[in-house]
């Protein structure tokens, strides 16, 4: 159904190849799944599907691709629309109409089906998708997972014969992410479409696919194989794999339940090293443990590495977090942030009520819930952008939507959930210049800041052409020029492949090691999980579960990470304390 | 509802009829009860959708034009003699080749009055003008253009959605300076943040039309190559045609030969249209049916304009309002009637039901 033969593609200005000698055949029918780091050219091999790369993105393709027999050398984008539906990265760009049901029929007016068929396919594909509630809703007021199943359904109503997703599910949160899944298998399943889909996240999708291709470098071959092989050598793998990996199972699990089934061996390892005995049917008892302190006493020595800098020299972290209500700690004084009862309104709706959140020096606290749900309107007023309608905010005495912007930075700052709206300036040199000047910092600052998160990062780059990653990396330089106490990510992992992430996650807990308080708003249960020492969750704008992160995500299926479930009721969270307890 | 709703051109022919209505007369007490009409029609029947929020804006608009105008007939002075004198600003003196231009003086009570006689009229047209865009969006009227305009009307269509992009960008990456420490009002401000806005706009724009693209717009059938000549022949030859008819009903020696033309270049013109629609294989997805509703609401609309019309020629002087010497306005009691036919689609248009509350 695709055949890319020889392929590479060399954009215009770009020292060397994006994508080299690209070989590849995917039959009909087959679901295949495009890994790799960020930057080996995974979207340039997905717009190459549609004729998008190179007709619109210029640069020059050698070699062929073609897609149902059509080669896309001779065939524009328009002329494989009846073939290929493409859905990209932002939903809300992929719109040209303004309501769902006049989105779905656009590509059908485009190819001139007749009436009857059109409105009997949007029929079809609102109930498909579950949309029916939706049809006369305006696209710009759905949540980002309704607007992510618009827009694929918007390319299915052709009924083209290949799908072509870019992170299909990576702005979602668990529960949408399951849903937009979940139709993509119906896709395959009853519909014979073929799709090849990439994603950063592969321990949402890798046991969907029948396939894995694997570009495991820049200008590397591909590697094509069912995903247990490819797992098995790739540099990007989910955490179920990495535990397969560590106890050397063959052949490697791909889902939670595989993994179950081989972990007897490994729970009875592990049994007796980590707190799983005070988890185990009392967690009332224990209300104020993580993990480590029994693993402290244990006789079995090393607490997990991964643990440990966050743990050192912070006592009080362990009594916070039994619920909304606890009563103010002797060291409620030194709270870096304090809110009580926020309540915000933003237009007709209430986006948050009653709201009671503190965050002490050197705590990570992780704000989850589904899209919508407030994380960011929280984050928004912790740093004075939203202004609360009742209840107060306080940061470190401070009210923040009253704080002249200059006085503030240098006590919260927020990566917001794009990075680049932070970032002026033609040059990063440029951009760290203003940054000091911003904060009244010592000149050369942020420079260093940029050089320990950045290494070998140019003056002269633009911050336009940093990858999703290094622009993140920036941002937050240019946020801890202020050395602000307080510091607020908005979705930080989004876009970033497992390396940029454990280089983001290694930061952080120095950051909080240091004494400075991170909150962070996310879907990623794994980063939750490795990262923070309480979660909160929300919904629909109130706070229902705050406490340690072991306990609200153990108890929780959607928001457990991996390693949780597969060792449950044993409490370990993520690979590397595993790791660290067999060692 | 979608089949019940009113054709969005039956809507445009209201509010524009409205707007003609508005363009003939100055009394201001007519003009009140005309957007009086619109905003209760607007109220009863706009849907609930982004686009039907931009009648506030347009009545922001409206207030600001007239505001200028003021403030113009007070600045610049007014042509109008007037014995009530408000206040006497200091005069500048101009150059003697600016003569005819006053800056500063007497401002009147009559050419204050006169100016907001004229600023209302204008801004009442404005209002109607919101008015349709608040009951139908520009793009469900695009649905009805004839095939071979489709795309240049997407183009529009997309130009302007250029606007209320550009001004959500704005604010978020003014929010954003406040992160950074700076100021996020004032006029500095804006400016540093001019050249992204522009930057996410335009890589915006390309994405638009990539995602265009790839769904098929702008495919075109294929067309035996005379028929595409003919479309072409006949097109330009058309509008030209249309050129030339004007020019000889303008000028005096062109009457006999005037009227021919242009009538003859008007159907060239539509047949090269509609053989040109044939090029493109588009189709329309439930289009919106021209029905008695509409029908209704574009007459009630032509009526007011209509009615509004005769008035103003039979009875001038009700309608324009002398402001020398001053006098209150009185309101005319059958062209008040007329206006009142305007509110007729708030009655026969269906009522959109109210959206199900759902979290989004």
């Amino acid at each position: 159904m695709i055949r890319f033969e020889k392929v590479s593609v060399t954009y215009e200005g770009a020292a060397g190849p994006a994508v080299r000698g690209v070989d590849l055949e995917i039959p009909e029918g087959e679901l295949v799944l495009l890994v790799g780091p960020s930057g080996v050219g995974k979207s340039t091999v997905l717009g190459a599907v549609g004729g998008l790369v190179p007709h619109f993105t210029g640069g020059t393709l050698s070699g062929r691709v073609t897609v149902a027999g059509r080669d896309t050398r001779t065939h524009k984008p328009r002329e494989l629309a009846d073939v290929v539906g493409t859905v990209g990265q932002d939903p809300l760009s992929h719109f040209v109409t303004d309501t769902v049901e006049d989105e779905l029929a656009y590509g059908m007016e485009s190819l001139g089906l007749p009436p009857e068929v059109m409105r009997r396919r949007v029929e079809e594909t609102l109930d498909l998708l579950g949309l029916a509630g939706l049809r006369g809703r305006p696209l710009a007021g759905l949540s980002g997972g309704q607007q992510q199943r618009v827009a694929i359904g918007s390319v299915l109503t052709p009924h083209p014969r290949v799908l072509v997703l870019d992170e299909p599910t990576s702005a979602l949160d668990p529960a949408a992410a399951e849903e937009v899944l979940a139709v993509i298998q119906r896709l395959v399943h009853d519909l014979g479409t073929t799709v090849l889909m990439a994603e950063h996240r592969l321990e949402r999708v890798v046991q969907y696919a029948d396939r894995v291709a694997l570009l495991p470098g820049p200008g590397a071959a591909v590697v094509v194989g069912t995903p247990a092989e490819v797992m098995a050598v790739s540099p990007v793998y989910p955490p179920v794999v990495g535990l397969g990996r560590l106890a050397g199972w063959s052949p490697l699990p791909l889902t939670v339940r595989d993994a179950r089934r081989r972990a007897g061996r490994l729970r009875e390892c592990l049994d007796g090293r980590d707190g799983n005995r005070s988890g185990r049917g009392t967690p009332a008892a224990a209300p104020s443990s993580a993990s480590l302190p029994t693993a402290l006493s244990s006789p079995s020595p090393p607490l997990p590495a991964s643990a440990a800098p966050r743990r050192a020299g912070r006592r009080p972290l362990f009594r916070r977090g039994s619920g909304p209500a606890a009563p103010p700690l002797p060291a409620a004084a030194a709270q870096v942030a304090e809110v009580r009862g926020l309540a915000v309104r933003r237009g007709r709706v209430q986006a948050l009520r009653r709201v009671d959140l503190t965050v002490g020096p050197g705590e990570t606290v992780a704000l989850m819930g589904r899209n919508g749900a407030g994380k960011s309107t929280l984050l928004g007023s912790l740093v004075g952008l939203v202004q609360p309608s009742s209840g107060s905010v306080r940061i470190g005495g401070a009210v923040p939507h009253r704080t002249p912007p200059r006085e503030l930075v240098r006590r919260v700052g927020l990566v917001p959930q794009e990075p680049r709206d932070l970032l002026y300036a033609d040059t990063v040199a440029a951009e760290c210049a203003a940054a000091d000047r911003d904060a009244e910092a010592a000149r050369g600052t942020c420079r260093a800041l940029v050089g320990e998160l950045l290494p070998g990062v140019v003056d002269g780059t633009h911050p336009r052409d940093l990858s999703e990653g290094q622009r993140l990396a920036l941002a937050l330089a240019v946020v801890l020029t202020a050395r602000p106490p307080l510091i607020l990510l908005d979705e930080p992992t989004r876009g970033l492949d497992y390396a940029a992430k454990s280089r983001l996650i290694a930061h952080l807990r120095a950051l909080a090691a240091d004494g400075h308080a991170i909150v962070l708003a996310t879907h990623d249960v794994e980063l939750a999980a490795e990262l923070a020492h309480r979660v909160v969750l929300l919904a629909e704008g109130e706070v229902i579960a705050d406490g340690p992160t072991a306990e609200v995500v153990v108890s929780s299926p959607s928001f457990a990470p991996q390693v949780t479930k597969v060792l449950a009721p044993q409490r370990w969270l993520t690979v590397a304390q595993v790791k660290e307890a067999l060692r | 509802m979608r089949d019940a709703g009113v054709h969005p051109g039956a809507w445009w022919l209201w509010a524009l009829g409205l707007g003609t209505a508005a363009t003939r007369t100055t009394n201001p007490l007519l003009l009140g009860l005309l957007l009086a009409v619109s905003a209760y029609v607007v109220t009863t029947c706009r849907p609930d959708a982004p686009w039907s929020r931009s009648y506030s804006a347009f009545l922001k608009l409206a207030l600001a034009v007239l505001v200028v105008r003021l403030v113009f007939a007070v600045v610049l002075g007014s042509p109008v003699p007037g014995a009530h004198v408000i206040a006497t600003l200091p005069e500048v003196p101009l150059p003697h080749w600016a003569q005819g231009i006053r800056l500063g003086g007497r401002v009147t009570a009559e050419g204050l009055l006169f100016a907001f006689y004229d600023g209302l009229k204008l801004a009442a047209l404005l209002v109607c003008v919101g008015a349709a865009n608040a009951l139908a969006s520009p793009t469900r009227l695009l649905k009805s253009l004839p095939g071979a305009l489709y795309e240049m009307g997407v183009a529009v269509v997309v130009a302007l959605t250029f606007a209320p992009n550009l001004v959500a960008d704005v604010q978020r990456l003014r929010a954003a300076r406040r992160l950074r420490g700076r100021p996020d009002r004032g006029v500095r401000g804006l400016l540093q943040v001019g050249l992204p806005v522009l930057e996410g706009a335009l890589e915006r724009s390309v994405a638009l039309a990539a995602a265009m693209d790839a769904r098929g717009y702008g495919r075109t059938a294929d067309v035996p190559a005379g028929i595409r000549r003919t479309t072409a022949a006949l097109t330009l030859g058309g509008l030209l045609g249309v050129c030339a008819g004007t020019y000889g009903l303008l000028t005096a020696e062109g009457e006999v030969y005037g009227l021919p033309v242009l009538l003859a270049g008007l159907a060239a013109a539509l047949t090269g249209l509609w053989l040109g629609g044939r090029r493109t294989p588009r189709t329309r997805y439930r289009p919106d049916r021209w029905n008695g509703r509409a029908c209704l609401v574009a007459a009630s609309g032509a009526g007011v304009a209509a009615l509004l019309t005769l008035a103003a020629s039979a009875d001038p002087a009700a309608l324009h309002p002398g402001v020398v010497p001053l006098t209150a306005p009185v309101l005319p009691l059958w062209p008040a009637a007329a206006v009142l036919v305007g509110l007729l689609p708030a009655f026969v248009a269906p009522r959109e039901p109210d959206a199900p509350e759902e979290p989004s």
